[in-house]
């Protein structure tokens, strides 16, 4: 820790330091001094403002490499055939075989990891800010809870994913836990684990966005608690809660270190979606196993672009809605 | 019967949010659970200090892979600490609004990609580049130095986004009053905005080390994976950086598929040290927002 202070505290140092030695080299007569200070604190601004414009462009510039790349390359094996033929699998086969059953898989996975942890999250997120504040404050062993809870969320969320996997292969995979073995099921609930946090805090700060108002109105006209919240608040906050969940789609679809250790891998996917037994393999799963064992780099270039672009569609879909939400509030 | 309802949601939606408390103690329970007698049985020193890691034979040090961590952490931190805190300065204080609605959803959008495919460029890209940019024998082009470079990628995003918002609370007053002093934008920036933003940015570093410390796939295709203490290659000491090594994280999860006895358990030991170094990491980046606000 100490080291990145020292780091952030070494940048500053630099530049002011930079500024020193540019003060002398640049010889200003006394005649004109102020003059010529402000056309050197000037210059050094231009420069300064120089290298910012550099760094904030760069985000963009890596952006557009590694996308621009891995769609570029990817566009040479993505066909219709590319996507609707199975993986073929093994070692040998490099030439052959497409990523259908990956996309059935992964579309299972958020089903599930969605179903369990979005209503768990969005419960949760109203209690924490529609009921926790009529007991925090007071002693006993709810407001206690109340607290725990905030900061266990906070730890989920700071929680590296294979920390995430190590306790879901132990509880859900390993014969010594459950004995699921590496399944649908098991990475399903884990990956429910992992989202849980990321649905909370999103569905949390829309539902506190909600003005006191609408409440206070339900409230006057004679509705219960749950009523006003159920019918009123979280209407309101539709939109961020759904961007909550949204987001979290993204997470399953790009999550891999934890599928990696609950969902087996194999290529072929679980016959249904109810078929929580079967072991598969997602499509980011199946970029690893394409660049890793199979050594396969067209055919994962072409798995990475579908996964790019279906994150750059779930990030646009996450636009559109908080889009909504702020007209919508700013609006009223 | 309205209030019967009333009541009956209040605790479905406490329990609810018990159900986090609930995943956390499940997973201290069972990382500790399978991670504790490999603690006891090799000893938490040894296990830390000691360089061999060989399961077949019992010997389980992994602080070939602590130095991993480390090591490629600082890295990522040194490449993506200059161009996340001058994207974050730019984003608050420089940029155009219609240049910054660009580079905001950008530097989301960079949050978002996969991580393997970060890995998978890296590999394909990054890997071969360093491998015929630096003529040192031995240099495969995995290591620490192509894994720094995608890890500094992967946080920029994080440090970006939580030093602008440190940046952007700053009142405006204070940069008022040095303008009206006489102070360019710039001197403003570097003398007033930074040093009143300076815990938020010291914290949202700490955060892009915790986000670094935690990366596992696109570590695995990059680094390389060697058991080995990494080590110069050359008489250059920055060669290091040349050297393959492997994290804490790629540990856990190359391994633990087949892993069994007290290998697997040597593994949830490994957990339990990145789970700590993490919970370190982040809570004194949370300290340090504390004291800001209080």
């Amino acid at each position: 820790m100490s080291e990145h202070s020292v780091t952030s505290k070494g940048i500053t140092r630099e530049s002011v330091s930079l500024l020193h030695l540019l003060k002398l080299a640049i010889p200003g007569g006394e005649m004109s001094q102020q003059k010529t200070n402000l056309t050197r604190r000037q210059l050094i601004q231009k420069l300064a403002f120089g290298l910012l414009w550099l760094s904030g462009l760069a985000a963009v510039a890596i952006l557009l490499a590694v996308v621009g790349y891995v769609v570029v390359q990817g566009a040479k094996v993505v066909d219709l055939e590319f996507l609707t033929t199975a993986p073929a699998g093994g070692l040998a086969a490099s030439d052959v075989g497409g990523m259908s059953t990956t996309v059935v898989s992964t579309v299972y996975l958020v089903f599930w990891t969605i179903f369990i942890a979005g209503p768990l999250g969005v419960l949760a997120a109203i209690y924490l800010v529609e009921y926790a504040e009529e007991v925090e404050g007071q002693s006993g062993l709810i407001p206690i809870l109340v607290s725990v809870v905030r900061f266990a969320v906070e730890v989920l969320a700071g929680v590296p994913s294979i920390i995430f996997g190590l306790f879901g292969y132990a509880l859900f995979v390993s014969a010594k836990g459950l004995g699921w073995s590496f399944s649908l099921g098991s990475a399903a609930v884990t990956g429910a684990a992992l989202v849980l946090p990321v649905i909370i805090r999103a569905s949390e700060e829309a539902i506190s966005a909600v003005p006191r108002s609408y409440r206070e109105g339900s409230l006057a006209l004679g509705a219960t608690k749950w009523q006003t919240t159920w019918k009123v608040v979280l209407p309101a906050a539709a939109p961020g809660v759904i961007t909550g969940i949204v987001l979290s789609v993204g997470r399953v679809v790009s999550e891999t270190a934890v599928f990696f250790v609950t969902f087996g891998g194999t290529v072929r996917a679980p016959d249904t979606v109810f078929d929580l037994s079967s072991p598969g393999r997602s499509m980011a799963l199946h970029v690893y196993y394409l660049a890793m064992e199979t050594r396969a780099f067209d055919k994962a270039m072409g798995t990475g672009a579908v996964l790019i672009i279906t994150i750059i569609l779930i990030n646009l879909l996450i636009n559109v809605v908080s889009r909504r939400l702020t007209a919508r509030l700013g609006g009223r | 019967m309205r209030r019967i309802i009333d009541r009956g949601v209040r605790y479905v939606l406490f329990l609810s949010a018990l159900v986090s408390i609930f995943v956390v103690f499940l997973i201290l329970l069972f990382t500790l659970r399978e991670g504790l007698p490999a603690f006891q049985e090799i000893g938490v020193v040894n296990m830390l200090t000691g360089t061999v890691w060989r399961p077949q034979q019992g010997e389980l040090g992994i602080l070939s892979m602590v130095a991993g961590s480390i090591l490629v952490t600082f890295g990522a931190i040194a490449l993506g600490v200059p161009l996340s805190l001058g994207g974050a300065i730019f984003l608050a204080e420089v940029a155009p609004s219609q240049v910054r609605e660009v580079v905001r959803p950008a530097v989301e959008l960079l949050a978002g990609i996969p991580s393997v495919v970060y890995g998978l460029f890296g590999m394909v890209v990054l890997v071969p580049m360093v491998r015929n940019l630096f003529s040192v024998p031995g240099n495969t082009g995995f290591g620490l130095a192509s894994a720094s470079m995608v890890l500094a990628v992967m946080v920029l995003p994080t440090i970006t986004n939580i030093a602008e918002d440190a940046i952007r609370a700053v009142p405006k007053e204070y940069r008022e009053g040095s303008l009206a002093l006489g102070a360019t934008r710039w001197q403003t920036i570097i003398s007033v905005t930074l040093p009143a933003a300076r815990s938020g940015i010291i914290a949202a570093i700490i955060l892009g080390v915790g986000r670094a410390l935690g990366e596992t796939m696109a570590m695995i295709m990059v680094i390389g994976n060697s058991i080995r203490m990494p080590r110069p290659l050359g008489s250059n000491p920055l060669t290091l950086f040349l050297s393959q090594a492997r994290t804490l994280t790629g540990n856990v999860a190359v391994e633990i598929k087949y892993a069994t006895g007290l290998h697997e358990d040597a593994l949830f030991a490994t957990g339990v040290v990145l789970f700590v170094l993490i919970m370190l990491v982040n809570g004194s980046a949370r300290a340090l927002v504390q004291r800001r606000s209080a």
